[in-house]
């Protein structure tokens, strides 16, 4: 009987959405009266049973092979899996980022049991006989959905960023489980990686200027690109930029972009669709820039200057160079 | 090169998601739908495929009769073939929809040979669930890498580019192989005429499958509490740049 976390890292570096996991996954386990476990998959994150006791785990499952050095999501599924058959804990916790998910995919498809995925509330009655209610985040959090996890075993994933880390240490005992991986689990390991070049990235910047349909064509992202230059940021861009090819995916904030959350977001000529809002909503101020004071941006941004960007954003520039000398 | 893409029917959303009074759907009383966003360019990377391999493109649904319109929509862009799994309900879950989808490739297999490409959305942009490719990969026995933002064939090697925190992994699938793609790995295109054309004319299969109830049942849904703003207008048109350098300035984002 215990709740078991699944320690996401890469070549033996936790990954931090795994200390949501430990602390939610700690909660859940001290309710219930029961122990918190975590496991790792392979031997070259041995060394994180030492986090996991930092945030309470009394037992650290280490799952070996001689494949598993790096990532691959069957493999570390299968991994899991019969660490799972092995101890039956009785809720799974794994992070939700993308491999956290998949990983925690493959868990439940291997022993056929059902998965809840962008878990942001847990039942705090959950004792480990009923049902689990969850709360889970659906259109990426734009909406939310109360569903019940039945099953033997509740395997789930922790929305990101829904619980604060903690640490509350306890002694832990390390178990390696020797897993058996067949040749049909060998096929989608990662055959080759390339390094990202360090700098700001769209992620982590602290200022992101951002454009949408009203910047008009790729040559107009100039201006743009000059403000978050003079700010030391980057440039991002909603979905109906990329679907006009004026910039690549990568810049795009979103759903089905990327999640950011810098100190101030600048949305130039954005209407702030449900799917764009859900991207930027984590930013601690928004500057909306917009000829359209009621667009759903405006409404809901911090600040607002109502009129035309490919004025207004050349305006920024001067003037910060003006202040600048 | 035959390659099989799974797609669903999803809402349209604009600015706001509204719920049904029972609060057990998406309120769809003014809005379209689309193949959700993954899925569309999931098309799209298996047309371009078979544009340089040769072969064909079917696409599947599993949703309700209305679905229809998605697998033409993805007709026009380019797939050869059409297949709807119809349900009666608003939406399976996952593990429904896996088993019931397996089945009907495991039959499509028998009658016509497998698929060298299975291809899904990363996830759906409705529910999420992150699982129902991953599930129908194990069942049909094949290798399955989430996340694809790059996706080229090496003679019988699925070759899957994706980005992590870290950079850019590789992965190499020997085929037949299952892949889930996210959008940003293509541009999908525009329907052409003859493609219109076409995604008219299409016979539609129609496939019955079932699947047995899982364990992850939908109570209820509800909306996120509302982020209220009192936007603080700093002005309007170019004259309001000094008001937005001093906020800067005063957020410590302009040193």
């Amino acid at each position: 009987m215990s709740v078991l976390a699944v320690i996401e890292h890469d070549r033996g570096t936790i990954a931090p959405a795994s200390l949501g996991v430990l602390t939610a996954a700690r909660n859940l386990a001290t309710q219930m009266g029961t122990s918190l476990e975590a496991v790792t998959v392979g031997a070259n994150a041995d060394s994180l049973a030492t986090i996991a006791a930092q945030y309470g785990a009394t037992v650290v499952h280490q799952a070996h092979h001689a494949a598993l050095t790096d990532f691959g999501p069957e493999a570390w599924g299968e991994a899991i899996a019969q660490v799972v058959r092995a101890t039956t804990p009785q809720v799974v916790m794994g992070t939700g980022t993308e491999r956290g998910h998949e990983v925690i995919a493959q868990v439940a498809a291997r022993l056929d049991l059902p998965a809840s995925m962008n878990c942001i509330e847990f039942d705090t009655a959950f004792t480990g006989a009923q049902p689990l209610k969850v709360v889970r985040a659906r259109w990426g959090g734009s909406l939310l959905e109360q569903a019940e996890v039945d099953a033997p075993m509740k395997l789930v994933t922790l929305a990101n960023h829904t619980v604060e880390a903690s640490e509350s240490p306890a002694a832990a005992t390390n178990t390696v489980h020797n897993v058996e991986l067949n040749d049909s689990v060998m096929h989608s390991f990662v055959q080759d990686r390339v390094e990202r070049v360090a700098g700001v990235t769209l992620a982590t910047s602290p200022v992101v200027v951002s454009g949408g349909r009203g910047v008009g064509s790729a040559e107009a992202f100039a201006p743009l690109e000059e403000l978050a230059g003079l700010l030391g940021g980057v440039v991002g861009c909603s979905r109906a930029v990329t679907n006009n090819g004026w910039r690549n995916h990568t810049d795009q904030v979103g759903q089905t972009g990327t999640r950011i959350a810098p100190d101030i977001y600048i949305a130039c000529g954005i209407s702030g669709a449900i799917q764009h809002w859900v991207g930027a909503m984590a930013s601690k101020n928004i500057l909306a820039i917009n000829t359209d004071k009621e667009a759903n941006i405006v409404t809901k941004a911090g600040y607002a200057v109502i009129g035309d960007l490919h004025k207004i954003v050349p305006a920024i520039s001067e003037e910060i160079r003006r202040r600048r000398g | 090169m035959n390659i099989l893409v799974c797609v669903k029917r999803v809402p349209a959303p604009g600015a706001r998601i509204n719920i049904t009074e029972d609060g057990q759907a998406v309120d769809t009383a003014f809005l379209g739908f689309t193949v959700s966003p993954h899925e569309e360019c999931a098309v799209e990377q298996a047309v371009q495929l078979v544009e340089k391999h040769g072969g064909e493109v079917t696409v599947l649904t599993l949703g309700p009769a209305e679905a229809e319109e998605q697998l033409r929509t993805a007709v026009s862009v380019g797939a050869a073939k059409a297949v709807l799994v119809p349900i009666t309900e608003s939406d399976w879950d996952p593990q429904r929809t896996a088993q019931a989808i397996a089945s009907v490739i495991t039959d499509l297999e028998n009658a016509n040979g497998k698929f060298d490409l299975v291809l899904f959305g990363n996830e759906s942009a409705d529910s999420c669930g992150y699982q129902v490719g991953i599930r129908v990969a194990l069942k049909l026995g094949r290798p399955m890498v989430n996340g694809a933002k790059g996706l080229d064939i090496e003679g019988t090697i699925a070759k899957v580019r994706r980005e992590s925190d870290a950079g850019q992994e590789i992965y190499m699938l020997p085929m037949p192989s299952a892949v889930g793609v996210k959008e940003g790995i293509n541009l999908p295109r525009y329907p052409t005429m003859k493609g219109r054309l076409a995604s008219k004319k299409v016979d539609v299969t129609r496939t019955e499958s079932t699947g047995s109830v899982g364990g992850l049942k939908m109570i209820q849904l509800q909306r996120p509490p509302e982020r209220v703003s009192n936007t603080q207008i700093l002005g309007t048109g170019p004259e309001a740049a000094s008001a937005v350098v001093d906020l800067l300035e005063e957020l410590g984002v302009f040193k």
